[in-house]
């Protein structure tokens, strides 16, 4: 089976953030990090080759510093490499960048195409499945299993509050990863140093130009969350806290 | 003709989901600021029994949009039907609930007919005739607002919590209901679902508890849960945890509270390192005291939490441990 593996850079987890001057981004200079999902999705993609053979592709759209998450899935075991390479990626909206990705695979013929279920970014949890019905494939989100059967795939979706479902579905079809869906592996050192001789393709914006359109949605600017409750920090020494929060514990919560 | 406000109602195997009435309530805020009209439409076999059900709702109008092919949900079907019926009716704004059905399909629908969906929003508001969405990013660290850049009609989807289903209005009398029958070729839908199903047996069911000591990822490794468990002991609580952990194999599936997990409502949460991201706040954000340990200060768990410690909870724990053990001798 021949597999994309759709991955996004995204600011690593306990990144400071702080909002640019405009307020409409953050500030880009943070450290970043793999999407986790992304991450679950590209094992899975490295398990089905290793059961059934194939090739997996690992494809990202985004500013040079973005071309650590293909090095790394190149190093964890990705045949080859797709770098949409330019900084305006960050600002197309979910349908745009399903069209930039639709373009740079017009002349691939892939059986699977993977992306995580959403990103701990945007969260719009929209680009897998705009991308299907754009090549117009089926799709399945929130996968959490994925087995061949004759000349399709049967995957478990999982559903909300711990309920899961089996569908079948013929292929090429495209899937959205859930966080868990695997035991992620670890890049070897052997590993790191072949991936800087596999294939890494390069697709400018203007290569791509053609097949975007306006963004339909715009982020007018971001703020910090309004608070809903009324919180009060406790501060001390942890042995003041402890003596502090144990008060709220008999006085407050009332369950000492 | 007046602007309309489409919200689509969500039903599965005939129940209507309840987290559709918060997003009629939406829809009556948006139609009282825009002075746009509301109708509801529900989507599926069979489904006149929940159109009147909506239709008690102040709406001006119920469709149930009907083909035997929505009978069990497909992406598909559901994509090919919604569409077929905007089309036609040509509604401003589209509303559903941000659930696992409607992120399925909801994309597709609005791609399908060139346009886009802003999705998991909490709220709206109108400045100079402009509306904008409010969602989070960042995994809830910065809310941002979102405005409409192409043509109606323009999707939305409202997370799980974000209107009040009590706020609902009620009509004062019936809206009508017009049967829509959809047409569904055979060759359209390629998806072949069975049956939902759950994992397994419940062994413990934290809804009951009524203390409950919750760990996060920022207990690190598995052995240090060891701790965790001897804080929920200290209080006579349960262990529970966010998803990472149970995904990980540290504490079984049927102690993860969230949107794919249980949700609970103790006299007391207690958090520790979790960082409170939306999917983990709507199963425990009805405890009636909220505490949460992180080390991060701007971590979202602090914005519902009653009481905050900005901390490492390996420093934390153990003093409050023996604190309670003073005041509550082991029983
Ligand atoms: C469809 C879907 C369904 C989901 N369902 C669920 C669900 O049911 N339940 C659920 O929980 N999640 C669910 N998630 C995942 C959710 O989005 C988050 O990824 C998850 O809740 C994060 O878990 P966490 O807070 O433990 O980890 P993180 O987000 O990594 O947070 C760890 C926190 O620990 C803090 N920390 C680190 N070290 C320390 C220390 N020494 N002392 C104190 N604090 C420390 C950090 O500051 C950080 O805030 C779902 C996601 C999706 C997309």
């Amino acid at each position: 089976m021949k597999i994309l593996v759709c991955m996004k850079q995204v600011p690593q987890k306990d990144a400071p953030l702080k909002l640019n001057e405009a307020g409409t981004w953050i500030r880009e200079d943070v450290s970043y990090e793999v999407n986790e999902p992304d991450a679950f999705a590209l094992e899975e993609a490295l398990r089905q080759k290793e059961k059934h053979g194939g090739e997996v592709v690992a494809i990202t759209a985004g500013p040079a510093r973005s071309q650590q998450v293909l090095r790394e899935a190149l190093a964890k075991g990705a045949d080859r490499a797709i770098h949409l390479e330019d900084a305006g990626f960050v600002g197309l909206d979910a349908l745009n960048v399903a069209r930039a990705l639709a373009a740079a695979i017009k002349d691939e013929q892939f059986d699977l195409i993977f992306t995580g279920l959403q990103s701990d970014d945007q969260g719009y949890a929209q680009t897998g499945v705009v991308l299907a019905e754009l090549l117009g494939w089926p799709h399945a989100t929130i996968i959490m299993q994925i087995e061949r059967t004759g000349d399709g795939i049967r995957v478990k979706r999982e559903l909300e509050a711990g309920f899961f479902q089996f569908v079948d579905m013929p292929l090429p079809a495209v899937l959205t990863i859930q966080s868990g869906i695997n035991k992620l592996r670890y890049a070897t050192l052997i590993g790191i140093k072949q991936a800087k001789n596999k294939p890494m393709r390069k697709v400018t914006m203007a290569e791509v130009q053609p097949a975007l359109g306006p963004n339909l949605q715009k982020v007018e600017r971001l703020h910090v969350p309004q608070k809903t409750r009324n919180t009060e920090f406790l501060e001390g020494a942890p042995a003041e806290i402890a003596k502090k929060l144990v008060d709220k514990l008999r006085n407050e919560a009332r369950v000492l | 003709m007046a602007d309309t406000i489409l919200v689509v109602v969500e039903q599965r195997e005939g129940k209507l989901n309840r987290v559709s009435w918060e997003t009629i309530v939406a829809g009556q805020a948006l139609a009282r600021e825009t002075g746009w009209n509301l109708e509801a439409a529900v989507a599926g076999n069979n489904v006149s029994g929940l159109a009147s059900e909506v239709a008690a709702k102040a709406v001006t109008k119920v469709y149930a949009i009907e083909s035997p092919k929505l009978a069990t949900y497909t992406p598909d079907a559901f994509a090919a039907a919604l569409k077929q019926f905007i089309a036609s009716s040509q509604p401003k704004l589209v509303l559903m609930p941000h659930t696992y059905q409607v992120r399925d399909f909801i994309p597709k629908l609005a791609t399908a007919m060139g346009r886009t969906v802003i999705t998991d929003c909490i709220g709206f508001k109108k400045e100079k005739e402009i509306l904008l969405f409010t969602r989070q990013m960042f995994q809830g660290k910065f809310a941002a607002d979102v405005t409409f850049a192409g043509d109606p009609p323009w999707f939305v989807t409202f997370q799980n919590g974000a209107f009040r289903a009590d706020k609902i209005e009620s009509g004062a009398a019936a809206a009508p209901i017009e049967n829509v029958n959809i047409e569904i070729a055979d060759a359209v839908v390629r998806n072949r679902p069975e049956e939902a199903f759950k994992e397994a047996k419940q062994a413990v069911d934290l809804t009951q508890a009524s203390v409950i000591v919750a760990v996060g990822r920022g207990i690190k490794e598995q052995k240090n849960i060891e701790l965790a468990k001897q804080l929920a002991e200290a209080l006579g609580g349960e262990i529970a945890a966010s998803r990472p952990i149970c995904d990980s194999g540290w504490l079984p599936m049927d102690r993860q509270v969230g949107s794919s997990g249980q949700t609970v409502a103790p006299q007391l949460y207690l958090a520790l390192g979790i960082s409170g991201a939306i999917q983990h706040l709507v199963g425990m954000k009805g405890a009636r005291t909220i505490i949460a340990v992180n080390k991060d200060s701007e971590a979202p768990i602090f914005e519902i939490a009653d009481y905050a410690v900005v901390g490492n909870l390996f420093d934390i724990v153990p003093p409050l441990i023996e604190e309670i053990k003073k005041v509550k001798p082991a029983s």
